[in-house]
This record gives structure tokens, sequence and C-alpha cells, in this order.
């Protein structure tokens, strides 16, 4: 199993029926794999931060024991929309 | 903002050579980890550590040297908000500790973050309560008075 980007992406996508993903390798910044991503799925609704990120971390446990530095945020579609009319 | 915003990243790229100094400043804080000898003794000293003082992180480095640009951003978001005195583990000086508080808070990465005992989260979690003001919400129910609602007061 690479842990490539498309990989997390799919990953997430599916577990977390997820309507947009966008990951974000980012370990060129440091010296082992870093990834940063961006989940939108309606099964964040009426969760807290916290239960989200959880989720996510749950979601990718095995890739996570490899990775060494993750960022992410999690956003309900209402949220991303109203992000993205900024 | 941004500012904070630039010397994380300026940390985040000088990290790796920085990580070769600055071991002594730890110390301080990390006192309680010589009884930290086996794992399962670590697993119930961390849960009297996180109790043990109202707001509590597992860092990289120190909050006068962070060794992480992430570890950093949440030193830099509780000074903007005044607190000072904060419990700081450096999970560099101690490696037993840096697994078993990932193990304790079933929590991948570094820093991590306590509120009373109760844990808050990582950087990403501490920014996006502070951009959406949920910080100073949780700093005033732990009785500590966010320095930015002073900020504000002095403001209007």
């Amino acid at each position: 199993m690479a842990l490539t980007s498309d990989h997390i992406r799919d990953k997430l996508r599916t577990e977390l029926a997820a309507e947009y993903v966008d990951v974000e390798d980012t370990s060129a910044n440091r010296c082992a794999a870093s990834f940063k991503v961006l989940v939108v799925s309606s099964q964040f609704e009426g969760k807290p931060l916290l239960q989200r990120h959880r989720m996510v971390n749950t979601c990718l446990a095995e890739e996570l024991k490899d990775i060494h530095a993750f960022e992410q945020k999690t956003l309900t579609p209402e949220q991303w929309e109203k992000q993205k009319s900024k | 903002m941004n500012s904070l915003i630039r010397y994380t990243s300026r940390c985040l790229r000088f990290g790796v050579a920085s990580s070769l100094f600055g071991q002594a400043e730890g110390r301080m804080w990390t006192a309680s980890t010589r009884l930290l000898c086996a794992t399962s003794d670590l697993q119930k000293d961390l849960g009297e550590m996180v109790k043990k003082d109202k707001v509590v992180v597992f860092m990289k480095g120190t909050p006068e040297q962070p060794l992480c640009g992430f570890s950093n951003a949440v030193v830099q978001i509780l000074r903007m908000h005044g607190v000072d005195e904060y419990a700081a583990y450096n999970v560099l000086a101690d490696e037993q500790l840096r697994e078993g508080v990932k193990a304790f808070s079933n929590w991948p990465t570094i820093p991590q973050v306590y509120f009373n005992g109760e844990f808050v989260g990582g950087c990403d979690i501490l920014l996006q309560m502070h951009q959406n003001g949920d910080l100073v919400e949780e700093l005033k129910k732990l009785g500590v008075q966010s320095a930015l609602l002073d900020a504000e007061k002095d403001s209007k």
C-alpha cells in the first residue's frame, strides 16, 4: 500500500462519503511523509471539531503510522459553500 | 495573523536543523518524566499530568524554543490569549513519553492540548477555535480571561 495523495483521497472519499476531498503532499517542506487534507462530508454535520478529526484519524489509522506530520480541515457541505463564496 | 504564519513556516523550514540543539531548555518541564519507567505507569502518570494543570501541552521543544512549526503555532496562539502559565512537556526529550501520549490520547500527532484534563486537539483544532472565537469561550470556562477580550475592551 503506497502512501500517496491519491490513495488517501480515495480512502477518505469512500469511507467518509465525502463530497469533496483535497489532499496536498507537503512532504517537500519537511523531511518525512506529510500531508494536508481538506474533507467535506455531510457526515460531519452536528459533530464537534474533535469528533470530526477523530473520524478522519480512524479512517487513516494505518496510513498515519507512517505519516510524520498531518494537517486536516473538516467541513460540512454548508460550511464549504460558505467558504467558497468568501 | 500573517506574522504567525510567516514565523511558523520559518520554523517548519529550519525545524530539522534546530532539533540538534536545545535539549537543555526542556528540563524544567520534564521533571516528572523521571517517574515514567514502565508503559502502564506512564499511562497512569499521564492521567495525572493532564489533570494537574488547567492547560497542558505536549509539544516538540519548549515554549521558549519550539522545535516544530505546529508546536510553535500552539505556543503562539496561547500567548496571544495571554495564557503564559501552563504545563508544557517536551516529547523530544523522552521517546517513551512521545509514544505514550499518542496512545493515551488516541491521537497520532504532536502537539496535543488538554484543558482541565480533557483532550482538546492538536494545532489545527486550536487554530480553528482561535479563529471562530471558541477558544475565548473555552478559556473562560477554565476561569481564564483571554487577553484578546481585554484588547477588545480597550479598543472600544
